[in-house]
């Protein structure tokens, strides 16, 4: 008992010593605040909250930033419950959210801050496929297309009568939920008969040793292997568009990029903690979504939000 | 062939099945463990403890995640452990074997094997919500306490089980009481085999996400926690959250913590080895 006593006092010493780390002094001119900022919502957005709370470290290191990935709809429930102070979204806010939050009194400002693209990707080794219209892509995702749709072939004529292996992100993730949307038209609906993994490396994987493989994930993990695969063009309906970082920022990438969003709500703008994180968020969006793999939204657009907020703030005083 | 030779045939063929079969889950674990040496071992380095989570791979560290771990881990054992024992000990010794003994036995194994995740709502509503301990260490310690109670109650009654009745009726016949009998001969002699049962489920506890996750416990906290009340973070929700990052640089992270959550795994079931012998030589 004495040597689990010993053990047990040695760990909790090794925390007390930690501690000390946080009392890091910074040389600022700024008004240094304190305070605390809790973050929850979608775990597509968090990279860019988790960027944006490191650098706000640096100019405001006495308030604490918490974030966590309950997922967008998670941490609308948590937001509509007044528990954090800004909701990480990779949707908008639905119906029965904006209820709940009405029901609770609270009433939010919604604040764009990048474009996630979704890409379309084959093997290097396909040399038949050059772009894809939406059309196609539904015909192939489609609940319909289980065992049907099972060649090359069968999507165009003059394309191999070989089988056609599918990938694509587990159907948990928003990602998934995203691209049904977008293609199949509606959320979460698509045939079974596919590779699904959370794990987007295991696609890359997939993709990247299958002739005959097709599949679709975010565009930063393209980003990351360029040299395993080829990125696929959709056609919009007027030009074959590949994701690129102006296609998806000026919108003719489409249907398959979409806008990320911070919810933030009336009574944290009260804080001025909360007022400083948020101008500061949307100061550095744009540098910091392309640092982790997203894309910036205009320059104009970043004007427009913060002006946005100014007015939300001042309507909230 | 006779029948003696077909039964001698099959004693080597079973044994050759078994050692196949040992070595097939040794192996397995073997190139998972070089697998995530290969990949993370050059990474860990001080600054990797100490530092906190960063958008870039090679300046991101564990610090917050492994504090996180460790309270959990300290906070778990201060709740789980004399509940978890006392529990055991008034099944193995006090309850009559009556309808509700019975009872309470079942509902114990039910309970070990309920998912981990729906202890994590159980959580979520009694602690964080109804008592009001919101998204804390200590919410989240209380759920992993019940999580491994089971466990704890189960090898406690197996330990005292195993203790002879002739040392329970030597101390009787001089003269001890239940509870002197109890705490001056039955704990100290199941005391290898309680102490572990409770480590081995507090290896289990601390690579536990889901119910954690659910509780509210954070993928960013810029802190390591200062008291019980505190928001924190865990290493597995560290490890799950570099994973899913598309930039290689996160998967050598996350294989640089997976290696530091299996030494802390190890370590413990180290000292469970540890405290077994020593407690069997003592018996001797």
């Amino acid at each position: 008992m004495k040597k689990l006593a010993f053990i047990l006092s040695i760990a909790l010493a090794v925390t007390a010593c930690g501690n000390k780390k946080e009392q890091k002094e910074t040389t600022n001119d700024t008004v240094q605040l304190e305070g605390t900022i809790s973050v929850d919502g979608s775990s597509t957005v968090y990279p860019i909250t988790e960027a944006v709370a490191e650098e706000f470290r640096t100019v405001q290191s006495g308030v604490k930033v918490t974030i966590g990935v309950s997922g967008t709809g998670g941490g609308f429930q948590k937001f509509s419950r007044g528990e954090t102070n800004l909701s990480n979204a990779s949707r908008p806010i639905k119906d029965k959210e904006k209820a709940a939050c009405a029901e609770n009194n609270i009433t939010y400002l919604e604040l764009e801050v990048a474009y996630d693209g979704l890409a379309v990707l084959v093997n290097p080794e396909n040399t038949w496929v050059d772009s894809f219209t939406v059309e196609e892509l539904k015909m192939i995702w489609e609940p319909a297309a289980q065992g049907v749709i099972m060649k090359w072939n069968q999507i165009r004529p003059e394309w191999p009568n070989e089988e056609i292996h599918l990938f694509g992100p587990g159907v948990a993730s928003g990602t998934y939920d995203y691209f049904t949307e977008a293609i199949v038209g509606k959320s979460g609906s698509s045939r079974g008969d596919f590779t699904a993994s959370e794990d987007d490396h295991v696609l890359v994987q997939g993709i990247a040793g299958d002739k005959y493989a097709l599949g679709f994930f975010g565009l930063a993990y393209y980003a990351e292997n360029k040299d395993k695969l080829t990125l696929i063009g959709v056609n919009n309906g007027t030009e074959v568009v590949k994701p690129t970082l102006e296609t998806v920022s000026n919108g003719t990438y489409s249907p398959l990029s979409r806008p990320l969003f911070v919810y933030v709500n009336s009574t944290s703008v009260k804080l001025p903690e909360v007022i400083e994180f948020v101008n500061f968020y949307i100061d550095n969006a744009g540098e910091l979504s392309e640092d982790v793999g997203y894309i910036p939204l205009p320059a104009e657009l970043y004007t427009k939000q913060k002006e946005n907020f100014k007015a939300f703030v001042e309507s909230n005083k | 062939m006779n029948s003696i030779q077909k039964n001698r045939l099959k004693d080597q063929l079973f044994k050759f099945w078994g050692i196949a079969c040992t070595l097939f889950a040794l192996i397995l674990l073997v190139v998972f463990i070089g697998d995530i040496l290969i990949d993370g071992i050059q990474r860990i380095d001080w600054d990797f403890i100490t530092d906190l989570p960063s958008r870039k791979a090679e300046k991101s560290g564990i610090y917050t995640a492994l504090m996180g771990s460790i309270w959990i881990l300290l906070l778990t054992t201060i709740i789980a452990f004399p509940v978890g024992v006392a529990a055991g000990v008034y099944l193995e010794e006090y309850s009559k074997k009556n309808r509700l003994s019975a009872l309470l036995e079942i509902n114990i194994s039910n309970l070990a094997g309920v998912p981990s995740i729906i202890y994590g709502l159980l959580g979520l509503e009694v602690f964080v919500r109804i008592m009001g301990l919101g998204a804390s260490v200590l919410a989240g310690a209380l759920t992993l306490s019940l999580l491994i109670l089971p466990i704890i109650i189960v090898a406690t009654r197996e330990s005292v089980k195993a203790i002879p009745q002739s040392l329970r009726d030597a101390s009787y016949a001089l003269g001890a009481s239940k509870w002197q009998t109890i705490w001056n001969q039955i704990l100290p002699a199941s005391g290898g085999g309680i102490l572990t049962g409770v480590i081995l489920a507090l290896s289990r506890a601390v690579g536990e996400t889901a119910p954690l996750i659910v509780v509210g416990a954070l993928a960013y906290v810029p802190f390591a926690p200062a008291s019980p009340m505190d928001e924190f973070s865990v290493l597995p929700i560290q490890i799950f959250n570099w994973i899913s990052r598309p930039q290689h640089g996160f998967v050598e992270n996350a294989a640089a913590a997976i290696i530091i959550l299996l030494l802390i795994t190890f370590v413990m079931n180290g000292i469970a080895v540890y405290f077994r012998n020593k407690w069997q030589k003592k018996l001797k």
